[in-house]
């Protein structure tokens, strides 16, 4: 078991390395974070504080990771390679396992990448090291969350754009979707929505706090979308 | 080693398999042989557990396909028709993330890699990025990866699609070299590809069975219905008589040509008169300069069978409609 899913993490790992789009997401991404850390954190008498610059990379991920998820089963899919790696004595959980921690790795190393700021910070200022430490496991259990979310998608479809636009229009409706909906809705309504906004739920680890709802929200969440992708990767052969 | 019973397979209101059964025994090359969408890819991805059934069960090696699917994926070695492989890695990067998935250790993998790739000629390439590769020598990468873990059953798809000649020797040398050691099933649907490397032919045409067989007992079941040919000079109206009269001749057809009739006699099942045909000419001092058997080719009997079953199928559809 878990000697394939090394495997397989490997192999997808090598694939989202190979693949450009990886790289002009991780461009884009790291410059992004790079400007509003200096526009909005390293200026004389602003707060020392990671939370603003995690926020951000919180929403631009959004759109960040259906595009490193979208190949993952859709380009399977498309070239038939579905059809020799389901035909080894690999599993179709394993199989999903194996993705999920290929395109998590990445996102891992992406998140490394924006530490350099974080070291700024350090040298210039005496900010709090609980804040960086939960704002990064928070984002790390984020990034679950999204890359879930992003197979879930690309389980779905031989098309990887569609499985990018699914992807983002499914974790855009648990962030900014319901963000809009709770603002004009009252009572139990707005309770429920602000509950399933993963921005919110990442707001607490952003603030430096471990609050063991919003964790059991990401770990449970992402199971949770595990669980379909493997589902839609099983119905697929029915057909 | 596969035992096929009843298989079904239904697609929305199409049924691509209908209810197919057969045996294939240790160590036999047996050929399926149908036109395109004929029902055999299907076939094939059942027993490679890569789709389930509609209904009817399967085993290899004693494994069932679908409940017992892990096992039969460690003896089996599969050729998809279009050789998919991963585009983003070299030849021995694949090979190696091959063997991995399917148990192998480092020094298994190793000696197994080494193993394939003097087998399918790998040596030249075994370092190069996949997608540099020509079809031929992707073909052959599909079949190292089939062949890596030894195993006891070979199910190719379409193994020699889009190769050149030499190439399509070559595999067929490969594949008669590789029934000696495995349990070899392909499908095909070209029929000299069948007819030269496969023990077994079992032809199916719109899901179903129509006939299976060595290509010597194929060839003897048409053999049942022939022709024969002949040439014979003299009175037209009194051949075509008494070649009729002849025991076994079921009709005869006569074209004349510059003085010579040209008889094409078709006889009962079984039968062959020409010895009666050739002592009647003698006894009426006819000439005769040419007297055969026609023989049907396999490729007739193949198009016929097929035709026929697509036929059926049509008026089926009509009654349905």
């Amino acid at each position: 078991m878990i000697r394939n899913v090394l495997a397989l993490t490997q192999r997808e790992l090598q694939a989202t390395f190979f693949s450009p789009v990886a790289y002009i997401v991780a461009a884009v991404f790291l410059v992004a974070t790079g400007y509003l850390f200096m526009d909005g954190t390293l200026v004389p008498g602003g707060e020392a504080s990671v939370r603003a610059m995690l926020q951000s990379m919180a929403w631009m991920m959004v759109f960040a990771v259906p595009l490193l998820t979208m190949r993952a089963l859709s380009e399977e899919y498309a070239t038939g390679t579905i059809e020799s790696l389901m035909t080894a004595p690999v599993t179709d959980v394993e199989v999903v396992l194996g993705k999920f921690f290929g395109v998590l790795v990445f996102y891992v190393a992406l998140l490394a990448a924006t530490l350099v700021h974080v070291v700024l910070l350090f040298r210039y200022s005496a900010a709090d090291f609980n804040v960086l430490a939960w704002g990064y496991l928070g984002m790390l259990l984020l990034g679950g969350l999204y890359v879930a979310v992003g197979l879930f998608a690309s389980a779905m479809t031989r098309y990887q754009l569609l499985a990018a636009l699914v992807g983002a229009g499914v974790l855009g409706a648990f962030t900014l979707l319901v963000d809009a909906l709770a603002a004009t809705q009252g009572g139990a309504w707005r309770n429920i929505f602000g509950y399933i906004n993963i921005l919110y739920r990442f707001e607490d680890f952003a603030k430096g706090m471990l609050d063991t709802r919003a964790l059991v929200f990401f770990l449970s969440g992402t199971a949770f979308f595990l669980f379909l992708t493997v589902k839609v990767v099983e119905s697929r052969r029915w057909r | 080693m596969i035992r096929v019973q009843n298989l079904i397979k239904v697609y929305g209101e199409r049924r691509a398999v209908d209810g197919i059964s057969f045996a294939i025994d240790e160590g036999e090359i047996v050929g399926f042989l149908g036109p395109n969408g004929a029902g055999k890819t299907t076939t094939l991805r059942i027993l490679t557990c890569y789709m389930p059934a509609t209904d009817g069960n399967a085993t290899i090696g004693g494994y069932d396909v679908f409940t017992q699917s892990m096992q039969v994926r460690k003896i089996v070695g599969y050729l998809p028709e279009s050789t998919p492989l991963d585009m983003h890695s070299r030849v021995r990067e694949y090979l190696n993330f091959r063997g991995k998935i399917r148990g192998l250790d480092r020094t298994a993998r190793e000696a197994a890699i080494r193993r394939v790739t003097e087998l399918c000629w790998l040596g030249d390439f075994i370092n190069r990025p996949i997608n540099q590769l020509s079809k031929g020598m992707k073909q052959r990468v599909g079949l190292a990866d089939a062949l890596l873990h030894d195993p006891k059953v070979l199910i190719l798809d379409e193994p020699t699609i889009g190769l050149d000649p030499t190439q399509i020797r070559e595999t067929r040398n490969l594949i008669r070299e590789l029934a000696k050691r495995h349990t070899v099933l392909l499908s095909s649907h070209i029929l000299p590809e069948v007819e030269a490397t496969c023990q077994r032919t079992i032809i199916i045409a719109a899901g179903k069975i129509v006939a299976s067989g060595s290509p010597d007992e194929l060839k003897e079941r048409i053999r049942g219905g022939s022709r024969l040919i002949a040439e014979v000079s003299g009175p037209n109206s009194e051949i075509k008589q008494e070649i009729g009269k002849l025991d076994g001749v079921t009709g005869v057809e006569v074209h004349t040509d510059n003085g010579w009739h040209r008889l094409t006699i078709d006889t009962q099942r079984g039968r062959d008169p020409r010895e009666d045909i050739f002592k009647l000419v003698k006894q009426r001092n006819w000439s005769l300069r040419e007297l055969r058997l026609e023989v049907g080719s396999l490729e007739e009997f193949f198009v016929q069978i097929t035709a026929q079953q697509m036929q059926e199928q049509r008026a089926r559809k009509e009654v349905r409609a």
